[in-house]
Order: structure tokens, then C-alpha cells, then sequence
């Protein structure tokens, strides 16, 4: 069994809690002040590398957990999380503030990052919260035609390089098997991701983390997809509420809902 | 120049035929068409039935314009493709029989794919934004460097595609512009294509015949008698105000009967153990649509009203009568589930 060598891409996105605001502009939404955080996915992502790790699940063990993000400077502090919940050193690919990158041009660049780290198996999370794509770790399957395992809640590893992977699918779960390396999407159901600890966090500031650039995995900001306008959803309209049972009664049949 | 008189020309000519006639095949050669905008369908099929719900695919693909072809493969697969070539506004079937696309794995589907989209000069490739099509599609735009266009709810143009994001709360409108498009769409937003209106060839496509790196092992599928919670008309959801599984069964599975509903959880109920997962309603669950909506027990909070804000009805039954969800319900009532679930599902028996 190989040892494994687990790459993991994150994202800095806006918390899963702020409601975001569409900008005057309609070009995008509201980011300038508001509170970002890791992409929830993604840290399930963390979780289950540093687990793996922990608990021995792997017969060839785990030799590095490396993170990776390409975002702005302030992409920093998400990789400076992940080390600290557990992942042993960073890539900051640094883009410039509101050049983001397209899903294909990020699988782009992580398979150029696979090569060079030596990666045996990718961990990503199955979307990002912000763009709702759920496209890159399948991207970054096909282009290096690897397996993949979207959706998993949960992981198994076996002798001879074997993952077995539980997914979750419209109706149920639907297991499958492939040998490293691999690609594994993290559905919610996979762990709960730890709190960094204050002590970690000091330790994780001391852990390396390279600087490198688009060019550096050959890629570029370039866009296919030009975003023409960003709107506000149609406004809904609460209709207000009724005293008994008898008053939904009749209001849900007035509205022809039952 | 080149590039923007072709983006013309299509809509100029589909403009000029539809006046002119009701079959542009009769007007003008499939080699002339293929170079504007024609479109693959992908459609599902599990043990030998069509999924329905899949001719979504077909609807969406009706919105471009230019001849549609549906795509199907799996094992005998002859009649269900027959099945499909009666579906409203298709022009033909791609059918490839071979056991091995039965559980659509996406190492040996993609490539299947993406062979039959070169064979056929696709301009667009749609498919639902199910757990088969985002599983897939990615895999395929990526082995055609094409960036996909994920969860769209609406087509304006051949090239423009409006999409929420950031959980709903924003709508973007974006142009491709790639070659070949690779969509998923949400089904809610398109209505499947009847069956039984048309009568298309069904076609044998190329079968590439890659081997699977990955192995299909198992599946555990929750067996229910109800309505398919994506397609249901009417959908009663069951939140953390339920306590525990026997009284979420207690409480919402005769209300569910009643109304000949389909069971949705919000995912702090998933969470707890109250619902299984495939019943969670949300950004990161199913979206659903339906005629009715009927919350239990749910605050509201911005991931599960992704899910469920297009209802067209939404009535929500909730002891906190500041919870988030009564500013987006028709109805609401403030009080103890216990009592006014049992209450409402004897009212509606009468």
C-alpha cells in the first residue's frame, strides 16, 4: 500500500451565515467588509485528511496533508485554519482581488499542483457555497483520469490501494470502489470538522507555506463564462399568519394549494 | 468579425424559419444546421425504466433551439430509447446498449460521452442537475475544456443562462463562450417533455468501450411509496421542532398521506437522525418546487429556504413566532406542532 500523500484544495468564501447583498452595480455581490470564512465543505475536506491520518485508517499511512487555495492575500488565513486543524504545510496561489477563478481553470491548475506535490489522492469539498458549481473535483478527475467518488460520506481504505467510498445519491447511498490514486468529494455527512485549538493555531503559524502564482501551474484568469448581470432574487412576500388550524384551513384552500 | 456574424446568423435563419416552415430539416441539410446550434439531451434510465423526470433535458434544450437529440445508454436498452423517442420535441434518440453505462459511472460514461458529442457536432449538452448529472457533466466539460454551466433555472439566448447563486440569494446572468455548452439544469424550472407526442429514429451511438477505473459495489436505496420529493406536487417538511424519529414519523407521515405528499426534512432533522438524508430539503439537499410547502418545526435559516423559496404555496406551522420562515410563508401558523399537526391533518380528512 502506498503511503498517502493527500492534496486538499480549499476555498475563502463569504460565512454560510451572512445573507449576502447583490452590489449597486449588479455586477456581483457584496464582499468588501463582510465576514468570509473557510468553505464549509472544505473543511469537512480537512477533517477527514487529518482523521485518515489520526486514527490510522490508511494501511500505507498518511506521509502529507498539503492545502492549497488560489485566492486573494487574505486567502491566508483559511490555509492558516487548515493547518492548524491538522494539515502539515500550504500553497497560496495568490489572484488578485475579483479575479476569480472558474472551476476548470482551478481543476487546471490543481492537476499541475497534483503532479508536482506527488498527490495520490485529492479531497475536496463536493461545492462551493458561493458559486453552488459542485463542478471541480469532477473536473479534476477527467483531466487527470483518475477515479472519483463524489458526495462521500464515507471513506474506507483496503489493502492493494483500494478506496471504497459511500456516496450520497437522489434517494440513498450508493457505494463504490477504485484503487489510488484518487478524488473524493466531502458531503456533509462525512464528519464534523474540529474547532483549531488556540495552541495549534500559535503551532500553525510556524508551519510552511509557499508562495506561487498563476503562472507558476501555467494557468490563467481568463473567463468563459462573462457574468452579464448579478440580481437580486424576486422578493416574496410573506402572507401574514392565521389564529387556528380552521384559518390555515381555509386560507391554504383560498391560495388553491389544497 | 467572423466570430460575431455567426453569432448572428442563427437566430437570423431560425427567425426566417420558423416562418417559413415547421421543419427546418425539409429546409435546410443536417451538415448546415449542426454548424448552428443543436443540442444532446441526456437522459436516465435505471434498471431498464426511463426517468422522467430526465426529459426536463429535452424541455431546457427546446428554449436553444436547432434539432434535439436525446441520449441514453445502459443494458437492452432498445425499448426505453423507443420509450423516449415519443417525448415532445425530439428529434432523435442516440441509444447505446452495454451494460456497463447501467450505473452511469462517469469514469467510462464520460468518455462515452464526449464521443458522441464530437460524432454529432453538438453546440449544447444538457442534462439535470441530479446526482447522475453532477457527477458526470464536470467530468465531460473538463475532457472538453469547456466550463460548465451549473443548476441553470432559465435559458435567455443560445449563449445566455441566468443561475443562482450564493444559495439562491443572488441570480446571475452569464454568456459561454465556449464551443460546446455543457448544461445542467434545475428541474423544477423546466417541465419534462411529454411522452407519447412524437415518434424520432432511435440511432446506435459510438461506444468508445473505456474500462471503468472505478467499481460499482453497492446501493442503499430508501424504498417509499410516496411521491418523488424533487417532483412532488405538494411536500410537507419536518425541522428539529419534532423532537425525535418516532414522533417525526408520528406527526408528518399522516399529514404526508393526507395530502398525498412527499416527505422533506430540514437538515438539522437530518442531522439528528429524525429523517434520512435523501429527504433534506436545501442549498446542499434537493431544491423542490412544489404546489404546496408546508414547513413543520423549520426556523428558516438561508440554506433551507434555497431549497424550497420557488413553492408556490409555502404555509409553515412554528411555535417562535419570529422564526425566519414566516417572512417568506403565505400562511403561517404560531403554535405547538404536536397539537396543530394532528389537528390539521383531521381537518384535511373531512
Amino acid at each position: 500500500m502506498s503511503a498517502l500523500r493527500i492534496l486538499v484544495p480549499i476555498k475563502r468564501v463569504i460565512d454560510y451565515a451572512v445573507k449576502p447583498r447583490v452590489n449597486k452595480a449588479q455586477t456581483g455581490v457584496e464582499t468588501a467588509g463582510v465576514k468570509h470564512s473557510m468553505n464549509p465543505f472544505d473543511e469537512l475536506s480537512v477533517e477527514e485528511s487529518v482523521r485518515i491520518r489520526d486514527k490510522k485508517r490508511a494501511p500505507g499511512g498518511v506521509e502529507d496533508i498539503c492545502v492549497i487555495s488560489a485566492g486573494p492575500p487574505k486567502a491566508q488565513d483559511v490555509l492558516r485554519t487548515a493547518m492548524a486543524m491538522g494539515a502539515d504545510r500550504a500553497i497560496h496561489v495568490e489572484v488578485k482581488e475579483g479575479e476569480d477563478l472558474e472551476p476548470l481553470a482551478v481543476a487546471k491548475l490543481l492537476r499541475r499542483a497534483v503532479e508536482e506535490e506527488g498527490s495520490n489522492m485529492v479531497i475536496l469539498g463536493k461545492q462551493s457555497i458561493d458559486d453552488d458549481a459542485n463542478q471541480t473535483g469532477q473536473m479534476l478527475a477527467g483531466l487527470l483520469g483518475w477515479a472519483q467518488a463524489t458526495q462521500a460520506s464515507r471513506v474506507e481504505f483496503g489493502e492493494g490501494d483500494l478506496v471504497t467510498v459511500t456516496k450520497e445519491v437522489d434517494g440513498g447511498v450508493e457505494t463504490v470502489r477504485a484503487r489510488l490514486p484518487m478524488v473524493v468529494t466531502t458531503d456533509l455527512r462525512l464528519n464534523e470538522p474540529r474547532y483549531a485549538s488556540l495552541p495549534n493555531i500559535m503551532k500553525a503559524k510556524k508551519k510552511p507555506m509557499s508562495k506561487k502564482t498563476l503562472a507558476d501551474f501555467g494557468v490563467t484568469a481568463e473567463r468563459r463564462l462573462k457574468v452579464l448581470k448579478v440580481t437580486e432574487p424576486a422578493p416574496r412576500q410573506g402572507g401574514g399568519k392565521v389564529e387556528d388550524v380552521g384559518g390555515l384551513v381555509s386560507k391554504l384552500k383560498e391560495l388553491g394549494a389544497i | 468579425m467572423l466570430c460575431t456574424a455567426r453569432r448572428i446568423l442563427p437566430q437570423q435563419l431560425r427567425g426566417g424559419l420558423t416562418r417559413a416552415t415547421t421543419s427546418p430539416v425539409a429546409f435546410f441539410s443536417p451538415a448546415a444546421l449542426r454548424r448552428l446550434a443543436s443540442t444532446l439531451a441526456v437522459l436516465e434510465q435505471r434498471e431498464g425504466k426511463l426517468n422522467n423526470g430526465s426529459l426536463s433535458a429535452i424541455s431546457a434544450a427546446k428554449k436553444i433551439g436547432g434539432p434535439i437529440h436525446g441520449f441514453i445508454a445502459g443494458s437492452s436498452i432498445k425499448a426505453v430509447a423507443e420509450e423516449a423517442a415519443t417525448a415532445d420535441g425530439v428529434d432523435k434518440i442516440v441509444a447505446v446498449d452495454n451494460g456497463a453505462y447501467d450505473k452511469g459511472l462517469p469514469e467510462n460514461f464520460a468518455p462515452l460521452l464526449v464521443e458522441n458529442i464530437k460524432k454529432g457536432g453538438y453546440t449544447h449538452v444538457i442534462v439535470g442537475h441530479t446526482a447522475f448529472g453532477k457527477n458526470l457533466l464536470p467530468r465531460v466539460a473538463a475532457l472538453l475544456d469547456s466550463q460548465q454551466i451549473s443548476d441553470i433555472t432559465s435559458i435567455e439566448s443560445e449563449n445566455t443562462f441566468v443561475r443562482p447563486i450564493y444559495a439562491g440569494n443572488a441570480i446571475a446572468t452569464v454568456e459561454s463562450s465556449d464551443p460546446v455548452k455543457c448544461i445542467t439544469i434545475r428541474g423544477t424550472a423546466f417541465a419534462p417533455a411529454e411522452l407519447g407526442k412524437g415518434s424520432a429514429a432511435v440511432e446506435d451511438g459510438v461506444d468508445p468501450k473505456v474500462e471503468s477505473v472505478t467499481e460499482w459495489v453497492s446501493e442503499d436505496l430508501a424504498k417509499s411509496d410516496r411521491p418523488d420529493l424533487a417532483t412532488a406536487g405538494r411536500v410537507v417538511s419536518g425541522g428539529r421542532g419534532l423532537k425525535s424519529k418516532e414522533e417525526f414519523d408520528r406527526i408528518m407521515q399522516p399529514l404526508a398521506d393526507t395530502l398525498g405528499a412527499a416527505i422533506g426534512a430540514s437538515r438539522a432533522a437530518v442531522d439528528s437522525g429524525y429523517a434520512d438524508n435523501s429527504l433534506q430539503v436545501g442549498q446542499t439537499g434537493k431544491v423542490v418546487a412544489p404546489q404546496l410547502y408546508m414547513a413543520v418545526g423549520i426556523s428558516g435559516a438561508i440554506q433551507h429556504l434555497a431549497g424550497m423559496k420557488d413553492s408556490k404555496v409555502i404555509a409553515a406551522i412554528n411555535k417562535d413566532p419570529d422564526a425566519p420562515i414566516f417572512q417568506v410563508a403565505d400562511v403561517g401558523l404560531v403554535g405547538d406542532l404536536f397539537e396543530k399537526v394532528p389537528e390539521l391533518t383531521e381537518q384535511l380528512k373531512k
